[in-house]
């Protein structure tokens, strides 16, 4: 059962840059495991170390500043989470911390990740999330799920809203099982698997 | 009402409507590899879980694998890589799925496989935690990828919970320049409308600059959505995909009420699409990336762009303005998912043949799987390759991504054939700019960024 997100209070670190992939996010060398853990290690090891392998801080990475040591909101540029499909990227930010990603558009395949994570992925205007990004850190960020609002520390009387998919929401905040959700509809699923047998038998042949 | 070959796709494959507006959709096929299908086979059994039908599951070995010619079964190109080949091969026998491995006479990347096996055929859905499964939408299959646990999700219930995107059409007409081909028209789509231009839509592409793609050209462009921020892409089934499923799909028989019905998997007239783009193909050239985003790519003969981003100049080690052209390169890469198919070595080997690679430069193919390789060396095309002084590798992705390992040394220069120019994505610190086949063997026998027309006429080489 994934930890439900109702509500969350936190430091945003800003990586205002387009097109950050999951390659970035996670690089394959750091894939060392057939395992969801050991990641956080290896999360943005590209730009957070200096040197390939290295585990010596790189002082100019964003996440590496004092101010946000603490971090559990990300905030990104326009396509968040482009390229690879692996999940990886998701659970390294999770294990590091953290719950929420803030961005002008997201990967398609990375937004589902984080949903099946429980992290919070909030698309938002390009500049709304360039007048977060501009404010001096540290920025701290009140995310309510619920009313799908968030405040930032630096701007305490604008509510910014955003949208999120219902599905993706209740997922979110109840913790749900897809799977387990997905199998009290097993009746369903069979009826239409033995009606499709019939109506496209090609596809039961093949294999 | 009037519906797109996508609506149509997804009407076939809608269980039901479930809650906030998703639907269960049945998925008739879906692919694993070692690096993101393992976990998921590995999750699913520590959930309790059971795989619902395993005849419609296939895992498949190509990421991690070695690209050393003669490679041991076991063999990974990266450290500690093994575990990941043989713990899937150990999850997918006790799982009792079907397993294409390392030493299996059909092995390859999985979106090239899929096709060449008849795994894939038009109208079935499709689903492989890998980004670049939208490839098989031209065959007219609806095929997207997902993440591992959406994965355990279709073995555990044959479905996914899925909400509909929306869907773009894009068109392309006319003729395509000398030069051109697949690649080229996805490069030139993604520089003008932006890596992010595809909105997460699933997208049809249509026109006659489409239709008159080869289907091998037709899996090029699909495979290039994701890069376009697409949710997938498909193209409608025409007799050029009947015959080429015929073909490839052994111990099929296929009826005529099959190939009827896959001739009505087509967009309807008045069909509405959420967004269109329209492309002339007089417009494209051939096109080569300059930065760090498929998005940054331009015309050959064109040069770096004024406005370029610092960050992505100064890892290229480029300037404002500069021309592409000249430039002197350390590594050509060809094969991958993108450009790994017989059609794409062909091209490749026109430009090769009677030509020799520069010392300077490290020249690899590795074919897309070992039904490529194999009809390569029946053509040949193997030993065209080797005196012009490429690498001949036993299939995988090999050198489209960075695993670990064995690589490009940092700041080297890298045509490539693949999907990916990241920061990183080849090595570290390594320069990849992506291009066609025929493009990269021009660049690799010149030493230098240049197009196929740039080189001097060839020696004549002796029988």
């Amino acid at each position: 059962m994934l930890k439900p997100l109702l509500r969350h209070t936190g430091i945003a670190a800003i990586l205002m840059r387009d097109n950050v992939d999951t390659d970035q996010i996670i690089p394959s060398r750091e894939m060392k495991r057939v395992s969801r853990d050991g990641l956080a290690d290896g999360l943005f090891a590209g730009w957070r170390y200096t040197a390939p392998g290295s585990r010596v801080p790189n002082p100019d990475f964003v996440l590496n500043r004092p101010e946000n040591h603490a971090a559990s909101i990300l905030v990104g540029g326009e396509n968040f989470g482009c390229g690879s499909s692996r999940e990886h990227a998701v659970w390294a930010l999770k294990e590091y911390g953290f719950r929420v990603v803030i961005a002008k558009s997201f990967g398609e395949i990375f937004h589902g990740n984080c949903i099946r994570n429980g992290i919070l992925p909030i698309a938002l205007p390009a500049k709304q999330v360039e007048r977060l990004a501009m404010a001096p850190a540290p920025v701290k960020l009140q995310v309510d799920l619920e009313q799908q609002t968030l405040i930032s520390s630096q701007d305490p009387d604008r509510f910014i809203s955003f949208e999120i998919g219902a599905f993706a929401k209740r997922l979110l905040i109840d913790g749900l099982d897809p799977i387990a959700l997905t199998m009290t509809q097993q009746d369903q699923i069979e009826a239409f698997f033995s009606d499709d047998a019939a109506r496209r038998p090609w596809v039961y042949s093949a294999g | 009402m009037a519906l797109t070959l996508f609506d149509k796709l997804w009407r076939e494959h809608r269980v039901c409507g479930v809650e906030d507006g998703a639907d269960l959709l049945a998925i008739d096929r879906l692919l694993l590899h070692e690096r993101t299908g393992g976990v998921a086979l590995k999750s699913l059994k520590e959930n309790g879980y059971r795989v619902r039908d395993p005849s419609r599951v296939y895992a498949i070995m190509d990421h991690i694998v070695s690209f050393r010619a003669g490679r041991s079964r076991n063999e990974a190109r990266s450290p500690g890589g093994e575990a990941f080949i043989t713990e899937t091969r150990a999850m997918a026998s006790e799982a009792g799925i079907h397993l294409i491995d390392t030493d299996h006479a059909g092995q390859g990347i999985v979106h090239v496989v899929a096709p060449e096996h008849g795994i894939v055929l038009p109208g079935f859905s499709l689903v492989c935690p890998d980004s670049h499964t939208c490839t098989l939408g031209a065959l007219g299959a609806l095929a997207w990828g997902i993440g591992s646990s959406e994965a355990e999700h279709v073995m555990a219930t044959g479905v996914l919970r899925a909400t509909k995107p929306k869907q773009m059409q894009v068109t392309i007409d006319g003729a395509l320049p000398p030069g051109c081909t697949a690649k080229d028209i996805a490069l030139f789509l993604i520089a003008r409308h932006s890596a992010s231009g595809g909105k997460r839509c699933a997208i049809e592409f249509t026109g006659s600059t489409v239709d008159a793609l080869t289907v091998e050209g037709r899996m090029t462009l699909c495979n290039m959505a994701v890069e376009f921020a697409a949710h997938s892409a498909v193209i409608a089934p025409d007799d050029k995909v009947l015959d080429y499923v015929a073909a490839h799909a052994a111990g099929e028989t296929l009826s005529g009420e099959l190939t009827d019905y896959w001739r009505t998997l087509r967009t309807d007239p008045d069909a509405r699409f959420d967004f269109q783009i329209r492309i002339d193909a007089a417009e494209i050239a051939p096109q080569i990336s300059w930065g760090t985003s498929p998005e940054d790519s331009v015309a050959l003969d064109q040069p770096v762009p004024d406005a370029a981003p610092s960050r992505a100049l100064v890892y290229m080690g480029l300037q404002p303005d500069q021309p592409l052209r000249g430039l002197r390169i350390d590594g050509a890469f060809i094969g991958s998912c993108t450009n790994g198919r017989l059609s794409d070595l062909q091209h490749a080997a026109e430009i090769l043949r009677g030509r020799t690679v520069p010392a300077h430069v490290r020249a690899v193919c590795v074919p897309g799987s070992k039904s490529v390789r194999r009809a390569a060396e029946a053509l040949g095309i193997d030993k065209i390759f080797r005196q012009a002084g490429f690498e001949w590798g036993e299939p995988g992705c090999a050198m489209c991504f960075y695993a670990g390992g064995e690589t490009f040394p940092p700041k080297s220069r890298v045509v490539s054939s693949t999907n990916r120019n990241f920061e990183g994505r080849q090595g570290p610190g390594v320069r990849t700019h992506i291009t066609s086949p025929a493009v990269v063997a021009a660049c690799a026998v010149a030493g230098e960024i240049c197009a196929p027309i740039d080189l001097p006429a060839r020696q004549r080489v002796d029988a």
